[in-house]
Order: structure tokens, then C-alpha cells, then sequence
């Protein structure tokens, strides 16, 4: 709650400040409320087994630029309260930020979110922000990042380079939620590597460009992983987050050519314990006005490989072939599909995700979300999902 | 046949061919010189920014709108297109969401979209000349910078239109992808800005109909305020309604990268 009364007086701040400068908070936002419907009974222990959860999530967007246009400021407070799991409920400032920005170069400090990567199925290479994985297991939605960062503009590329002094842990569902293994995870008494904790300074540098039909992005990262690994508590009765400190170096790769979009993403880490390679890979075709409409179906192929061993976190997309569609209706509201299925070829899991959104009048946004995982053994990675199926829907309110 | 009449065949077939080619490539030379001189009125505008209300209304007369942005950073030479950015304000749920263009003349342009939920910046295939932007009735190809050399030109005629005498003009994209086989545009006489253009679709019929009114001067370069496209084959219609231009804000190469669109908010 400290933090809910820290960025209340910012935003308090920010109103009653800038107006007498002659400068604008641009407020904007949305409200959203999400119900999730589960056809099939929990798998564990403890879980609620309810067939309906519901979520509502507010996010407010204060933005402030200075008259001269170099200046910027950002304060998002985000807040989601869980009607079946307080563990799923949050408080996050997504951004809160002040930039300064030259005709070549960016400063910013505080926390911002930055995504890097260009392939569908998984996100590999992005790590600046910690997933907020209690918010969706798709890995999309992201907490703030506190850092200071900088970049340079060249002929030949952006530069940028973040400093990160603090962490942030991933969040998870507790005991009475979904998506969750067997123990639950008890995120109070998570474990690092660095004896200075969450306070231990990450970096991050980056190099971006493009060179005629092709897109690059390198990078290299040194600090606290994103991704932990669980050991289990002295009791037994739960499962204990583990940040170990790693080195990693990333490469994103996209050449368009056409309708066609070729995508890399690939990865190096020296990890807990060994040093491995991951890369996803694949395509996007498009064919554009499908039968003299308006509309467009793309299709999309990926393959996923993992080369770490079983004693670092865990991943499930280690050996996994992505296929997917993509509808766009290109519509007044915006109406779009995108449907794909992740098959393990080692063995035989898979992943059904079906997301399918549209807007209604100006302001209303509304999504469909379809979940279903199956064919998954005791001991493979998706084995604590089997019983979470699920459909969502969200109806969002735009201001 | 004999060999003295395939000369005099080839005589006569050749110099029917020769004078319809003269024709056509005066009218041709004409068309271009027409077109370049329009174009050529807008030399030197050097960097603009401009924001604006597009209103979508369907058959039905249901308006929906969004608001946007455009900075234009002007390349002289005509044989490389001009960047542009175009930011959306509203709807609230694409709020941010933003489209960098370096156009090309022939070859397809380098786009990148910025998609603000996400944070993440998308390098997008330009092919796609022919499809909606942003469920209007203004193709990509329509909206992005139209460069001089993306066409082919014939002159047609002149006719009234207002209070101004229009030339006529036929032109055909040069470039691929396109949606239409030809366009008839009509280029006042006195200032020379394009008033009203025509689109055919593949099949060679009418498909929509761009009015471009609303002309304000600033210092010596032309503007049209209101672009109506008119559908003719859907009734649906677009309008642009823009707001007062600013020239010479000072946007330079920088202002036109793909790392300035997380930063555009």
C-alpha cells in the first residue's frame, strides 16, 4: 500500500504542478473487466473451484511534455483486483518516468517498459521488464522497470544502454488460483543468487538498425534473471522462487521482403548452471484482400528450440512447432483474429490459444480469449496446466 | 507475298506506328509536364506538421472518427521519397499507435508500425499498396507520399471545374501492388493543384472518387483542408479534415528512426 500512497501524491504532483507552467497532463486511460470460465475442475489442492473468476484491471496514464517538446514525463499506475485470488491482484506503476531528449541522444530515469523482439510464439530475446506472469501466461504483460537509461542516435544505428538498480519479482497465482503447480509457489520467500538481492544493479546495452529489407537488434545483458527456478521449502509444502544472476547475449532478426516476413530470435546464456543456446524461428505470409475484400489472413510458422538442461528454469517452449493464423478485417472497429496451436514434438503437448478482439462506438474495446492445453505427461513442462482451460472475456472503457 | 511487298507493308505498318507513337508521346510529354509542375509547386515546403480528423461514414450514414498527426520531412531530390510519421490520438485503445513510412518511388517503401500495448515496434510488409488504412476508404497507396515518378502520365483534355479550368490528366502507377489500373486526376490551371481525382480498380471500373477542396496558401505553398473519397461502388465515404499546417518546425533525419516511436508520447 506504500507504494499506492507514493504514486498518489506524484500523480497529485503532477496535476497541480504543471498547469502553472502553461503545460498539459494529458489524462487517458481504461477500466477493464475480465471474467474467466474454466469447464474443467481444478487439478490441486487448495484451488478455488469456482467455475468463473473474476477481474477488474485500471490503468491511468498521466503524460506530460514541455512546451520546447524535449521534456517528457510518464506516470501509469496500474491496479487489478482479483475477486477469487489475492495473490493475482497487483499494484504497478508500469511507467513513471521523467526523459530528456536532444537532437541525437535520450536520457530517461524511472521506470519505463521496453519490449524487444519480433516473433509471435514466444518472446525470447526481450528481458528488460519481469513478466507478470499472475496477469497472463502468455508473457505479454510486463511490470515497470526502474532504470536510467540512455540512447545515442548514429547513421549507423541506436545505441542504448540501461542501468537497472532494482528488481522486481515475477508474480504468480497463489494457492487459490489457476495456473499454478501442484505446491504452490509462495512468492514471500523467493531466493537469490546476488547477497544483494532485489537491489543488485543489472545492465543492459543494445545496438538497433536496419540495412535495406532487414531489421536487426543485438544485445547484451548482465544481472538477475527474469526467470527463476523453484526449489522446494523446508516443509515441503510449497515452492520457493530462485533469481540467479546470469550473463546473456540476444539477437533479434527480420527480413521482410514482399508479403513475407522471415524472423530469428536467438539467444546464448551462461545460466545456474551451464551456458546454452535458444533461437525461435519462422514465418509471417500474408495474403492481403482475401477475395476482393477488405480483409487479410496471415499465416504464421514457428519453431521453438531450448537447449538448457532440466536444472534451469523451466521453459515449455524447448522443442515446439508454432502454426498459427492471423484475420484482420481491417474494418472501422478494428476486428481482428489471431488463432494458433504450439505442438511439442518431443512429447506431444500442445497449446491451443485463440484471441480474437474488436472495438464497439469509440470507446468500448472488447477480446475473446481461448485457452486448452493437453497431452501432457507427469514430469512435461505443461503437465500443472491440464486442467486450466479456459475462455476469457474482457470488456474494456477507453477515456 | 514477295519481297517488294513485305517492304511496303512493313513501310506503311511502321510509319502508322511511328505517327500514333509521336501522338501518344506528346501527349504523354504534356501529361508529365502538367503533373511535374503541380508536383513542383510544393518544392522547398522543407518539413511539416499537421493534425487531423478522419471521418468514416458507412452506406448506412454511421459516422465513426480518429484523430492523427503527420510530420513530413521533405526529400528534394525526386528521385527519393519523403518520410513521414503519423500518429494516432483517438480511438482511446489505439492511442499511440504510430506509422513510419520512407518512401521509395518504385520500389515498395520501408514501414515500421508502433504498436503501443505491447511497446513493440514492427517492421511491416509495404506490398499491401492496395489494402484499407485503418478501415477508411483511403487505400496505403492513396495516403502515402504521392511522388511524381510513381506514374505514368496522359494528357486528356481540359475542362471547367469550379471557377477554374482543370487539365486532365490520366496516370498509371508505375509501381507494383497497386489497386488501380489507371487514375484521372484534374490539375487546376491557375495554381495548379490537383482538385478531383478518379481511381479504376483492377477490373477497370470506377471505384472511388477523391475531392480535394479547401485550398489555403502559405507562403507559396498550396494545401487542401478537406479530402473527400467517395466509394462509388460501396457508398461508404472518408473524409480528412485538416488543421493549420506548420512549416519549418525544425524535423530533421532523427525525428524519422524507428527508435524515436517508443518516444512519441
Amino acid at each position: 500500500m506504500r507504494i499506492f500512497t507514493i504514486f498518489l501524491l506524484l500523480a497529485a504532483q503532477f496535476l497541480a504542478v504543471s498547469p502553472a507552467r502553461g503545460e498539459e497532463v494529458d489524462v487517458s486511460g481504461s477500466i477493464e473487466l475480465q471474467v474467466r470460465a474454466f469447464w474443467n475442475d481444478p487439478a490441486w489442492i487448495g484451488q478455488d473451484d469456482q467455475a468463473l473468476q473474476g477481474t477488474l484491471v485500471s490503468t491511468t496514464e498521466f503524460r506530460w511534455r514541455s512546451e520546447e517538446g524535449n521534456q517528457r514525463a510518464s506516470l501509469i499506475p496500474y491496479l487489478r483486483w482479483d475477486a477469487t485470488d489475492s495473490d493475482r491482484s497487483l499494484v504497478d506503476l508500469h511507467e513513471a518516468y521523467w526523459a530528456y531528449e536532444g537532437r541525437d541522444y535520450e536520457i530517461l530515469v524511472g521506470s519505463n517498459t521496453v519490449f524487444w523482439g519480433v516473433t509471435e510464439s514466444v518472446h525470447l530475446v526481450d528481458i528488460i521488464n519481469q513478466t507478470d506472469f499472475a496477469g497472463d501466461i502468455d508473457g505479454e504483460d510486463k511490470l515497470g522497470q526502474p532504470m536510467v537509461s540512455l540512447a545515442l542516435q548514429r547513421d549507423w544505428g541506436e545505441i542504448s544502454a540501461f542501468v537497472m538498480p532494482y528488481f522486481s519479482e515475477r508474480t504468480f497465482a497463489g494457492v487459490d488460483g489457476r495456473f499454478r503447480p501442484q505446491l504452490p509457489i509462495d512468492t514471500d520467500r523467493a531466493q537469490y543468487e546476488s547477497s544483494s538481492r532485489e537491489s543488485h544493479v543489472d545492465f543492459a546495452l543494445r545496438y538497433s538498425h536496419y540495412f535495406g529489407d532487414v531489421d536487426i537488434g543485438l544485445y547484451a545483458f548482465s544481472g538477475t534473471s527474469r526467470e527463476p527456478r523453484f526449489v522446494a521449502a523446508d516443509d515441503g509444502q510449497s515452492l520457493l522462487p530462485v533469481y540467479d544472476l546470469i550473463d546473456q547475449v540476444g539477437l533479434d532478426l527480420q527480413y521482410t521482403s514482399e508479403a513475407w516476413l522471415w524472423k530469428l530470435e536467438a539467444i546464448a546464456r551462461d545460466g545456474y548452471v551451464s551456458t546454452f543456446a535458444a533461437a525461435v524461428g519462422g514465418f509471417e505470409y500474408t495474403f492481403y484482400q482475401v477475395s476482393e475484400s477488405s480483409a487479410d489472413i496471415g499465416l504464421l510458422l514457428e519453431y521453438q528450440y531450448d537447449g538448457r538442461n532440466e536444472l534451469e528454469p523451466i521453459t515449455i517452449a524447448d522443442n515446439d512447432v508454432f502454426l498459427g493464423t492471423r484475420f484482420a478485417l481491417n474494418d472501422v472497429q478494428d476486428t481482428a483474429v489471431l488463432a494458433g496451436v504450439s505442438y511439442d514434438v518431443r512429447t506431444g503437448e500442445t497449446f491451443v490459444n485463440i484471441e480474437a478482439e474488436r472495438r464497439f462506438g469509440e470507446d468500448w474495446f472488447v477480446e475473446l480469449r481461448v485457452r486448452a492445453f493437453s497431452g501432457a505427461e507427469q514430469g512435461d513442462a505443461t503437465y500443472w496446466l491440464q486442467q486450466d482451460d479456459y475462455a476469457q472475456l474482457s470488456i474494456a472503457r477507453f477515456f | 507475298m514477295n519481297c517488294k511487298k513485305i517492304v511496303i507493308w512493313s513501310l506503311v505498318v511502321g510509319a502508322l506506328l511511328g505517327v500514333t507513337g509521336a501522338v501518344y508521346a506528346a501527349d504523354d510529354m504534356r501529361g508529365f509536364e502538367i503533373a511535374a509542375r503541380s508536383d513542383r509547386t510544393d518544392v522547398g515546403f522543407g518539413d511539416s506538421e499537421v493534425e487531423l480528423q478522419m471521418v468514416l461514414r458507412n452506406a448506412a450514414g454511421q459516422e465513426s472518427s480518429r484523430s492523427l498527426r503527420i510530420a513530413t520531412l521533405e526529400k528534394p531530390d525526386e528521385s527519393v521519397g519523403d518520410k513521414s510519421l503519423v500518429v494516432f490520438d483517438t480511438p482511446r485503445d489505439i492511442e499511440g499507435t504510430a506509422l513510419l513510412s520512407h518512401a521509395k518511388i518504385l520500389d515498395p517503401d520501408d514501414q515500421w508500425l508502433y504498436l503501443p500495448a505491447l511497446k513493440r515496434v514492427k517492421r511491416i510488409s509495404s506490398s499491401n499498396k492496395s489494402g484499407p488504412f485503418v478501415g477508411s476508404e483511403f487505400a496505403f497507396e492513396d495516403f502515402t507520399a504521392i511522388e511524381l515518378n510513381k506514374f505514368d502520365y496522359t494528357y486528356v483534355g481540359e475542362v471547367p471545374c469550379g471557377d477554374l479550368t482543370c487539365d486532365v490528366l490520366e496516370r498509371a502507377p508505375r509501381y507494383e501492388n497497386s489497386g488501380y489500373t489507371k487514375q484521372v486526376s484534374w490539375v487546376d490551371q491557375t495554381d495548379y493543384q490537383i482538385r478531383k481525382v478518379e481511381f479504376y480498380d483492377r477490373r477497370g471500373d470506377l471505384l472511388k472518387v477523391l475531392e480535394m477542396s479547401d485550398y489555403r496558401n502559405y507562403e507559396g505553398i498550396w494545401r487542401a483542408h478537406k479530402l473527400t473519397m467517395s466509394n462509388v461502388q460501396t457508398n461508404k465515404q472518408t473524409d480528412l479534415l485538416y488543421g493549420t499546417y506548420e512549416f519549418g518546425t525544425g524535423l530533421a533525419e532523427n525525428d524519422f528512426v524507428k527508435g524515436r516511436l517508443s518516444r512519441l508520447r
